[in-house]
């Protein structure tokens, strides 16, 4: 075994970081291979598009932006509507998520014994399934056509509720609580002056999922949203691959993904920011 | 005394929880009610014309059981799963150990850390559209296979079982590892880095320290990662459901439960969707109560 | 109820007053536009009275209404119209060629004073399916401004409406057969329900041809004469065996095998259910063994219909001969505006091919409690009879209406059309297809046409069954097990059938 240790320590350092280069580059590739090939079909017209495929750009970006612009579909509106939406979402979500996984983690009380398993319980309930009902329900309390439907049932999000707790578990030790509480700290000022701080990588890694996963999502807000300015972006892209013979125009339809992904790209890197900057946290407190 | 005390405080944690269980019963529970009371049901859509409800006991399960096709499907997920997990966690375990080790001070990690989660920005159907344009019986992969002489005529790659699951599941793996891999990062930093100093101190290999510290003090996270992973997996559903356009081609062999239970929602058989649910919500149990036993003796153990 | 039919025939009287008067005063900028707000509401009043006379069964208009010989069972006080459909098309034809409407917004217009509306959902995910069926449902209880009054169905699954008392018989409008004889019969046949009666009307009709490629024809067959090319393609077993001769010079006949579905399944004898049961028709049939015969000899693809594989076609590269299509697919499918493209360079030409056959078309049907009775009835008159409209369809949008008179005049030369940016009037011809004027070939695929063999499983059934074939095609089943995966995945749709 230390021998073993040896060699590879010997191997060590040099060959390894090697490896690492080229593991970490081939896979750069994989993740941002994607970004290109749509930034060059949204560059390309609908003709050439479906001539073939090819790794260079062409000159239609600015052709194909217009059309889509001054087409009809209101994508400014579905812009902001995919910004409130997701926005919320991930707030609420990331906000309520921690603060039930620290009821769970901090607090011993009579019935904390049957609602965890519950809520890992309902984890498991696959989406799809409640999905009609929700939709029944929706219009049952007459919210068609509203955000809310879309941005309130993120307060019971089971899976990141699971990750705060199993984050908690890891990094936030009780007697932290404890000694807020001997300084005087009230239970809910503890949780949102000295908690929430110190699970901020946790609340940055689910806040991204959050928002990302309700920006892409596409089931849900179809089956709510009829109302054209009310659409959020993945509805007006369907919308437009589904437009009729005369105005179909892929194009037009990369042109639109990519002005959707755009955002997230954008939301998502001031976000990670947290998380690297998580790293520099964690060795201050070490 | 300190009883009263406690107790003073543990009200705390109802009134923590009331957000989450209201919205909870609201919007889910309601629903899930209904999703088992329906799968004792005869109800569906015919066109506009709604036929039932009608109790029909077990009948909705027996009529899945009777026929054994949802045991295929089952499988194919399972297969599926296991074909995007293993490469996914191995892949995050080492860029997470790459990334946390000190003595391999790789450059550029910021960078590399970012771009890991960026194909999970892309829309699943987007996603699918360019693997489509470039997986086509003449898309730029054959021809540049045939260009290199590696095979003679197009290769059919979604209307061959092993290559069309395996393009589902490296799509799901790229779309996916970073997720992980960014868990995996979060929970990283909640290590204590003194720890890692004082290993590498006393000698300790990188290999060494990725085992001996790293992975136990992961575990919860490493859990997590399990279960959710697991339940995404037998939750497959967008990528295969929008490569094969529904079908589950070639001849089912990448249908997932999922897959099989939106054909029934499809018609509004709620009924049949019903049983379905429910079975795979036993399933779904049983293996994450596996996968916590499993890792639960870990625990004793270190 | 009857207190509440009353109510409505005293306010619909009234509308109808009050319409007229605002119809002299307003909207003179369109020409014709107040005369016909006149004489539509008068119209719309008289003939209904025998439509319930004729049409006993529907439920809008009941009992109480034909024996009480009243006007105006069908309400016409909205202050909103509610037009459900899934794309722009039809909006697109109402703000150009509909004479009162006037755009507000991308989704609101309005018609006199009437609001329109348009709830456009996608087709993904069945979703504009959905969402018509849960408010249909709800449409006896919903609010009047609420009520959908016109929704658009495409033909594939046009009977699961057209079957249903949420449809309204376009007689009960007040359209006659009369206003309708210019229309081709398979539009009619489409929306035509269980019973007889017709319940939708159609601007378009898509009849297909077969469009060969000319190079290739010279090549192969050494001329590309229409008429010749039609000798080897004039029956399916000459098809088949010009099949192998443009296999051995190395082209594909079609792209794939499902550019040929449409022409043999809409020429069935049977419908797709019998009794409850699944049925295939021998001619479906026959198109799975030519079709498999076709595959093994490599004389084409069994690509899905606009993937990318399947347009290669479209440029000299992609080695394909032909394809079945309405004039639709040339005009605006078939990249003619990319250089290097077959279209581009005006390398197509159109023969009937061996059958005839449709494909696309969007029919217009009222539902059942609209309220706007006579702007409905005005839309679909004047946008589906009306020949100078039309014929401003085929000038601006290149649609083949539903118009025979209107098309055959097109068709022989008779009528001459001037687009934007020319200065001479011209024959309608086609710069793509290298000339040739089309028209009269479409004319003549379309009259043979007999769709009386739908069923409302169509569209399932269509599309579960290319999808299982494909698995025989490619070799990954046998024969008996495609079959019996696409039953098991037609039960999965259509619960209540058997096989």
């Amino acid at each position: 075994m230390a021998k073993n240790n040896e060699v590879s320590k010997g191997l060590g350092i040099k060959t390894r970081r090697i490896i690492a280069y080229v593991v970490l580059c081939i896979i750069t590739f994989f993740c941002l291979f994607w970004f290109y090939i749509l930034f060059i079909n949204a560059t390309r017209s609908n003709g050439e598009l479906q001539s073939g495929f090819t790794l260079l750009p062409s000159k239609n970006l600015w052709k194909n932006w217009l059309n889509l612009y001054h087409g009809t579909l209101p994508i400014l509106n579905g812009l902001v509507n995919s910004f409130i939406i997701s926005a919320l979402s991930a707030v609420l979500c990331v906000y309520f998520s921690t603060m039930t996984a620290y009821a769970i983690h901090a607090y011993d009380f009579k019935l904390k014994k049957f609602i965890y398993p519950f809520i890992l319980m309902i984890m498991m309930i696959p989406t799809q399934v409640t999905a009609l009902g929700f939709v029944r329900l929706v219009s049952n309390m007459k919210l068609e056509d509203s955000f809310i439907p879309l941005i309130v049932p993120s307060v019971a999000a089971p899976v990141t509720f699971f990750y705060m707790k199993q984050y908690m578990e890891s990094s936030l030790p009780l007697s932290l609580i404890e000694a807020a509480r001997i300084d005087g700290s009230g239970e809910f000022h503890t949780f949102n002056i000295i908690v929430l701080p110190l699970m901020r990588p946790a609340i940055a890694v689910q806040a991204i999922f959050t928002f990302v996963s309700s920006w892409n999502n596409y089931f849900t807000p179809a089956l709510i949203l009829h109302e054209d300015k009310k659409k959020t972006l993945p509805i007006l892209i369907a919308q437009l691959r589904s437009a009729d013979w005369l105005k179909f125009d892929m194009g037009q339809v990369y042109v639109m993904i990519a002005f959707s992904i755009f955002p997230v790209i954008l939301v998502y890197l001031i976000l990670s920011k947290h998380i690297v900057q998580g790293v520099a946290l964690g060795s201050v407190k070490g | 005394m300190k009883k009263s005390k406690a107790v003073r405080y543990n009200k705390w944690g109802y009134i923590f929880l009331l957000p989450f269980i209201i919205v909870y019963v609201v919007f889910q529970f309601i629903p899930m009610v209904t999703t088992i009371y329906n799968s004792f049901f005869e109800n569906y859509m015919s066109g506009l014309t709604q036929i039932g409800p009608k109790f029909v006991g077990l009948g909705n399960y027996q009529k899945l059981f009777s026929d054994g096709d949802i045991w295929i499907y089952a499988k194919n997920t399972m297969v599926l799963w296991i074909m995007c997990f293993i490469p996914q966690i191995i892949l995050s375990l080492l860029l997470g150990a790459w990334f946390s080790d000190t003595l391999l001070k790789l450059k550029g990690q910021r960078f590399f850390k970012t771009v890991i989660y960026m194909p999970n920005l892309i829309m699943a159907s987007a996603f699918s559209m360019l693997f489509f344009t470039l997986f086509s019986d003449g898309g730029p992969i054959n021809s540049m296979l045939m260009q290199i002489g590696f095979i003679s005529e197009p290769y059919k790659f979604l209307s061959n079982t092993g290559s069309a699951r395996g393009l589902i599941a490296f799509m799901n793996c790229l779309m996916w590892f970073g997720n992980t891999t960014i868990l995996l990062m979060a929970g990283m930093m909640g290590i204590d880095t003194s720890l890692f100093e004082a290993a590498e101190v006393d000698g300790a290999t990188s290999t060494q320290v990725f085992f001996k510290i790293t992975l136990p003090l992961l575990r919860p996270i490493l859990v997590y990662v399990m279960i959710t992973s697991l339940i995404g997996g037998l939750q497959l559903f967008d990528v295969p459901q929008i490569l094969t356009n529904g079908t589950g081609d070639p001849m089912r062999s990448t249908m997932t439960l999922i897959m099989f239970l939106n054909k029934h929602l499809f018609s509004k058989n709620y009924g049949m969707a019903g049983a379905v649910s429910v079975l795979l919500f036993i399933i779904t149990a049983v293996l994450s109560l596996i996968v916590f036993k499993v890792t639960g003796n870990d625990k004793r153990k270190g | 109820m009857k207190k509440k039919l009353i109510s409505v025939l005293l306010s619909t009287t009234m509308i109808a007053t009050i319409l007229g008067g605002c119809g002299g005063g307003s909207n003179n900028d369109s020409s014709n536009a107040p005369a016909d707000n006149t004489s539509t509401n008068t119209e719309s009043n008289a003939p209904a009275a025998d439509s319930n006379a004729s049409t006993g069964d529907n439920a809008s208009t009941g009992d109480n209404a034909a024996t009480g010989g009243s006007a105006a069972a069908v309400a016409d006080d909205g202050a909103v119209l509610n037009i459900y459909c899934w794309n722009e098309e039809f909006k697109s034809r109402i703000t150009d060629h509909y004479p009162d409407y006037t755009e507000v917004d991308a989704t609101t217009g309005t018609i006199g004073d009437v609001t329109v509306k348009w709830n456009i959902t996608p087709n993904d995910d069945n979703a504009y399916q959905n969402n018509l069926d849960a408010t249909l449902l709800k449409q006896a209880d919903a609010a009047a401004d609420d009520k959908i009054d016109i929704f658009l169905v495409e033909a594939d699954y046009a009977l699961k409406y057209v079957d249903t008392d949420y449809t309204m018989p376009v007689a009960d409008l007040g359209i006659t057969d009369a206003d309708l004889s210019k229309q081709y019969q398979y539009t009619k046949d489409i929306v035509t329900d269980s019973n007889g009666v017709l319940k939708g009307l159609s601007w378009q009709a898509c009849p297909g041809v077969l469009f060969y490629s000319r190079e290739v024809a010279k090549e192969v067959f050494g001329t590309d004469d229409p008429a010749e090319i039609q000798n080897y393609v004039k029956d399916w077993d000459t098809f088949n065996d010009t099949a192998a001769t443009l296999k051995d010079a190395g082209y594909s006949i079609v792209s794939s095998v499902n550019d040929t579905y449409r022409t043999y399944s809409n020429n069935v004898t049977s419908k797709w259910v019998v009794d409850g049961k699944i049925n295939i028709d021998d001619n479906i049939m026959k198109w799975v063994d030519d079709s498999k015969e076709l595959v093994d000899a490599g004389a084409t693809g069994t690509h899905d219909l606009w993937s990318d594989d399947w347009s290669k076609g479209f440029y000299p590269e992609g080695k394909v001969f032909a394809y079945f299509g309405p004039a639709w697919l040339v005009n605006f499918s078939m990249a003619a505006d990319t250089a290097g493209s077959i279209g581009n360079a005006g390398g197509w030409a159109a023969t009937e091919g061996p059958q005839g056959f449709f494909w696309g078309g969007t029919w217009v049907c009222a539902a059942t409690g609209t309220d706007n009775a006579s702007i409905v009835k005005d839309i679909m008159l004047k946008m589906t009879t009306d020949d100078a409209i039309m014929t401003d369809i085929v000038v601006k949008d290149d649609d083949f209406v539903n118009n025979k008179p209107v098309m055959e005049a097109l068709a022989s030369g008779e009528t001459k059309i001037m687009r934007e940016g020319e200065t001479e009037e011209h024959e309608y011809t086609s710069q793509i297809l290298g000339g040739q004027n089309p028209l009269a070939m479409y004319c003549a695929g379309v009259d043979g046409l007999d769709l009386s063999n739908l069923s409302a499983y169509d569209q399932g059934c269509n599309e579960e069954f290319q999808h299982a074939m494909k698995n025989y095609f490619e070799g990954n089943a046998t024969k008996e097990e495609a079959l019996d995966l696409f039953y098991k995945s037609v039960v999965e749709k259509y619960p209540e059938l058997t096989y």
